[in-house]
Parts: C-alpha cells; structure tokens; sequence
C-alpha cells in the first residue's frame, strides 16, 4: 500500500468517531440511536431538518403540520419556518412530485415517511443514514451498507461528505470466501459538517421521525403512569371487597 | 310492597328475571376450591366485551377500502380524539384474548374440565376458539399492511392446496384472484358482523352448558355428589354471586393492570403484538421476504411447514395444521383416566402433558420465524428448524393419539371425597 494513502486513511479514520464496522455478506450491526422523545429542542431541529432534505421526495401524508403544536411550536412559527410546501397549517405534509414521475425517476416512489420509524426502528434509520458510500457501479453513483443497492441517492452527502467502502482483508484464504473480510466506512472527503456534528443531525431527525410515526407517544405514557396509579388504588379496595366477602368460606 | 319489589314483580310476571339471576349468579354454586387458573374464563369474557366496545368506535372511523384502509388507521391513530388508544386497546386484546383462552384451555386439561359430564361445555369452548381464529384472522387483514396483506394471501392459498376444486375455492373466498378490496370488503363484514353474531351465541352456548352440569374444579370431583340434605346445596359450593364476582373483580384489575402496561408503555410488545412491517402499506407486488403470522397462529404455521409437499401438493400440511386444531375435540373421548384433575393423575399423564405443551411452545416459537433460521445439518440438505419443527408436531399429536393408552394405564392416586381447598 502507497505511504501517503495508508498516512491519509489513518488520519481519517481517526476523524471518523464512531465507526461503522460490519461483517461483510451477515447483518449489520445497527448503532444505537442516542435520541430523547423528551428533547423538545431537538425534536424541533429534527423536523426542520425532515421538511428541509425529506420532505421533497418523500411525503409524511398521514402528518399535519399543525400536529408540530406537540413540540411547543405555534401555528405561526410553524407557517413561517417549516411550511414550504403548502400554505394551510391544517394540511397534511403532502408533496408536489407526482408518483408516476417518481417511479421514473427514481425506479420507484420513495416511500411515505409518516410511519417509517414504525417499520424499520430509530437505530436502523440512525445507522442507514450514516451509511452511504460512493459506489460507481450504482447508477446514483451512492451505496449504503445496511440498504445494498438502495434507490436513493445520498441526499445528505454536502453534510457528511463522501464515505468510501474499504474491505481490509485478513486471515488469508479465509476471507476469500467472504467470510472474515471485515469492511469499513471511511471518509474520503470530509462534509460541511463533523462526523460528531453529522451524528447528531441524523439523532435529531431520528428522534423527530420516531416522533412523527407515533405523535401520541408522550401522551400515552402520561396517561398509562395515570391509569396504572388508578388501577394500583382499585386493587387494594377489590381485594379489600374480596377478603370481606370471603370470611365467611371454610 | 316497595316500589323497587312492585317493579320486580311486574317484570317477573312476565319475563324471568329474577329466576334467570338466581340460576346463574346468586343460587350457581360453584366449588370454593377455585384457584389462579380459574380466572381466565370471567377473564375471556372480559376480553370479548373489551373487543366488541373498542371494535365499534373503530368502526366509526375505519374505511374498507383497499386505496383507503391503511390511511383510515393512521388517521384513527392521529386525528380522531384517543383513537390511537381505542386502536391499541383493539389490538392487544386481540392477543390477549388468545393469552386468556389458551391458558383457560390449559386449565382444562390440567384439571380434566372436558371430561364427562362436560363434553358439550368442551366441544362449545373448541367452536368459540374456531371462531376466534376466524374472527383474529379477518381482522388483521384490516389495517391492510404487508403482513396482513401477504398473511392473508398464504392463509388463502392453502385452499388452493386442496385437490381438485382448490383454485376455485381460493377465488371464491379472496372474491379476485389475488387478496384485494373485494377480499377485504368480505373480510369487513365477517369480522365486524358474521363471526362476532356466532361468537356471542357460542359463549352463551357455552356458559348455559357449564351451568347446567357445574363448574369443575382443582381436585376433580364433582362437588353435586355430596349436598346438605336440608337446602340440597353442595357442601363444597359456594354462591357464584358474591363470592366469585368479588375474587373475579381482583382477577379483573389486576389483568387490566397488565393490559394497561401493553397499551401504555409497549403496545407492539417487541413486533408481537403489532409487526414492524404491518406499518409499511399493503404492496401486492412486492411479497416480503419473510412472511410470518401472529405468535398465536405460529404453532400451527410451523405445523403446515414441517409437512413435506407429497406429490407436489402443500394439501397433506394443510390437513395436519387443520388436524392440529381440531384435535382438541376429541379430548373427551380420548382420556380414559379415572380421575380428572392433575394432583391425582399418574406420572405419564403428567409427563405427556409437560411434552405437549413444551412442544406447542417450541412450535410457537419455530413458526415466527424462517425455516432456515438455525442453518441446515452439516452435510445436509434438511433444515434444523424443519426437523424440530417435525420432532414436535409429532410429539404434539401423541399427546393425543396415545392417550387411550396411557392414561387407561396411569398409576393414578385415589380422589378426595371433598374439595382439599
């Protein structure tokens, strides 16, 4: 291996904080996703970060924009910052790409992300999107390794900047047949944002689709802690009822 | 005469209301040796009501329609007020309807519950649990996601396998030729209206069965054999009402306790309750890469796998799921003891039963996932998971088949002449 190259990956492996390390051909490790359901703040930065890179191909149809009022945002801040789209507060977060035209455009239509941290988990979401490389045998020129062969193109990659797959081959004939061949994300030219600061832009989104794909999550557990509270007092006074009535059986 | 006693009275002159509450609540004696696993019967019934309720708001907001169905849930589960809830407490009581009625079967065969004079309180419990498969598997076409999709298209399918008429069948059930809106229209009607109807009348069937021969209990014996013979009351009975109603209540209460953690804190309960991929909209043209009903179907879907194709026809696995559950009829019939509870009953019925439920498990857990999940034997074509998968539907089907035998042939302990409490 050339000097320079081998200096160059070391540095940037050192850049790349965490890594993403897989066994090749198995299922990827997914990264637990670091995100808070409670972090209003940056509930809010995920979802201007949703309408800002997503909410272009992507529709999230069964989402109002209003229902945003959950993260203490009001219809006017709303309007002002995240509506680009549509112009009623009560509307649903629709796009204006046809889905015919995206199938041909994109060999299919990038799916609605309403429930999409539902189907596929915040750690999966948390882990792809911090997973694609340059790959030009891919006709979007991008790869992803939790996704091989995905239809999406990088859209993120101004952020994060350019990731390349490197297989490190060890234990000889072994890895030959795909067996030990450990592969790794490395950035080959860095983005607008650190890895640390990518991460918590990606946490961020995640942490706002998990959101979106429940928005009454927050307000089923209150009411659950509430409800198991009143169920906890009724068992003492049934079981009270119970013990009565139950004297006199021998 | 109060007026409350002059009501009554005019009410019971012509209509049996008072008898009707004496028969089945107040003068229903039932044993007082009643112990954990009694509860799940009140607890079923519990569930039904829970299900009928939650079912009609559902039906409020739900539309039944291929372009629609998927949307109206998600809107159920955002815009109408505490509809997600009303559709959480609709889908974990789906499976704890399953939860309750399998561990009120185990009751049964743990303490004899189908034996004679209870045949018929058996074989109407057999024909509700029949219909709660229908009514679950109707129902989770519904929300219309890719395993209710793909789930209803193999469940289908396998009457396709049947010889002969097998095609036709399958278009007429699906109404097209593959799982679409005329399918999920019918679906619609027989699990709102159709099976609910005979499932109401079944449990009415049922109870008005129990209460004509009495309820069993732990020990085995029957209670009626040994009464006051001034009141004619069982010694060892106790009134139904207060008695059971009060211990029910605690039952009750605590059950809630647990549905309300399901429904609060983890409603999909790890993909067991909801799958990860009923979020993603029915897609007819892609089939997911591994398709797997709920865990209350999956023994009997590991049953259907473990059969090889003979002649290139699935039908002989369809048989042996369907036998799987039909099985279970026979039971009066099969069990040639002379005593019915466990605490009397000889080691190898003991040791049969711990078998057979240990391979239900097994099974359960064999058919949530693919047939190739632990790899195939060194050298070998055969799938670990399809041999277990055989190993145990064959020692699922002994549990019945040798029976007559064992049990005829059990070192069996002598019953109490009273309830040991």
């Amino acid at each position: 291996m050339n000097i320079m190259r081998l200096v160059r990956r070391l540095a940037v492996l050192a850049f790349l904080a965490p890594a993403v390390a897989f066994a090749a051909g198995g299922h990827v490790a997914l990264d637990s996703a670091p995100i808070d359901q409670h972090d209003v703040a940056s509930l809010q930065r995920g979802a201007r970060n949703f309408v800002s890179y997503c909410l272009n191909c992507h529709s999230a149809q069964y989402m109002r924009y209003n229902r945003l009022a959950d993260l203490g945002l009001t219809d006017q801040q709303i309007k002002d910052n995240l509506m680009f789209a549509s112009d009623k507060v009560g509307d649903p977060m629709t796009i204006a790409m046809r889905a015919k035209d995206a199938k041909t455009w994109f060999g299919a239509q990038p799916p609605d992300l309403s429930v999409i941290a539902r189907s596929r988990g915040a750690d999966w979401l948390y882990t792809y999107l911090r997973s694609y490389y340059r790959d030009e045998s891919r006709p979007t020129g991008w790869n992803n390794v939790v996704f091989p062969g995905v239809g999406m193109p990088h859209v993120l990659w101004e952020l994060q900047g350019q990731q390349d797959l490197e297989v490190e081959k060890h234990e000889g004939a072994e890895a030959a047949h795909g067996g030990h061949a450990a592969e790794k994300l490395v950035l080959a030219e860095p983005g607008k944002l650190t890895p640390k600061q990518y991460d918590a832009f990606v946490a961020d989104l995640v942490n706002y689709l998990v959101y979106m794909g429940e928005p009454a999550r927050l307000q089923r557990v209150q009411i659950g802690i509430l409800t198991l509270l009143f169920l906890g007092v009724l068992f003492v006074f049934a079981y009270l009822l119970k013990k009565e009535y139950w004297k006199d059986v021998h | 005469m109060s007026k409350i006693a002059a009501l009554t009275q005019w009410i019971d002159d012509r209509f049996p209301m008072t008898s009707n509450w004496k028969a089945h609540l107040t003068e229903y004696y039932a044993p007082k040796n009643f112990n954990f696993w009694y509860y799940f019967g009140s607890l079923a019934l519990l569930v039904l009501v829970i299900q009928i309720l939650s079912g009609i708001f559902l039906t409020m907001h739900y539309k039944p329609d291929a372009s629609q169905a998927f949307a109206s849930v998600e809107y159920i589960m955002r815009d109408v007020p505490s509809g997600w809830l009303v559709r959480y407490i609709h889908s974990t009581g789906a499976s704890m309807f399953f939860v309750v009625v399998y561990l009120h079967m185990m009751r049964g065969l743990l303490y004899g519950s189908f034996r004679k004079p209870r045949e018929l309180v058996w074989i109407f419990g057999m024909l509700i649990y029949l219909c709660l498969m229908a009514e679950a598997f109707f129902g989770y076409l519904l929300p219309w996601g890719q395993m209710s999709y793909w789930g209803a298209q193999v469940i289908v399918n396998l009457f396709s396998a049947v010889p002969f008429v097998g095609e036709d069948l399958s278009v007429w059930i699906r109404g097209d030729y593959v799982v679409s809106d005329a399918t999920l229209n019918r679906f619609f009607a027989f699990h709102v209206i159709a099976i609910p109807l005979v499932l109401l009348g079944l449990v009415a069937a049922h109870i008005l069965a129990l209460h004509e021969v009495g309820s069993n209990n732990p020990d085995g014996i029957e209670i009626k054999k040994k009464k006051d013979p001034k009141t004619g009351i069982p010694l060892d009975g106790i009134a139904f009402h207060p008695y059971y109603t009060v211990k029910d209540i605690v039952g009750v209460v605590v059950f809630l306790m647990v549905f309300s953690v399901i429904i609060f804190f983890m409603p999909e309960v790890g993909g067991y309750f909801l799958e990860y991929n009923n979020f993603i909209p029915a897609d007819p043209l892609k089939t997911p890469p591994h398709i797997a009903p709920v865990w209350y179907f999956t023994p009997y879907y590991a049953m259907l796998r473990a059969v090889p194709a003979m002649l290139g026809s699935q039908f002989p696995g369809v048989i042996v799921m369907g036998l799987g559950v039909m099985v279970f009829f026979l039971l009066p019939w099969l069990d040639r003891g002379k005593v019915k509870s466990i605490r009397y009953r000889g080691p190898k019925y003991k040791i049969w039963l711990t078998l057979f439920v240990i391979s239900f498990v097994i099974l359960a857990w064999l058919g949530m996932n693919p047939t190739d999940f632990l790899g195939k034997f060194p050298g070998s074509t055969l799938e670990m998971a399809t041999f277990l998968a055989r190993v145990f539907t064959v020692i699922y089907f002994a549990f019945f088949v040798l029976m007559p035998w064992y049990t005829a042939t059990d070192k069996e302990k002598p019953e109490p002449e009273r309830v040991t409490g």
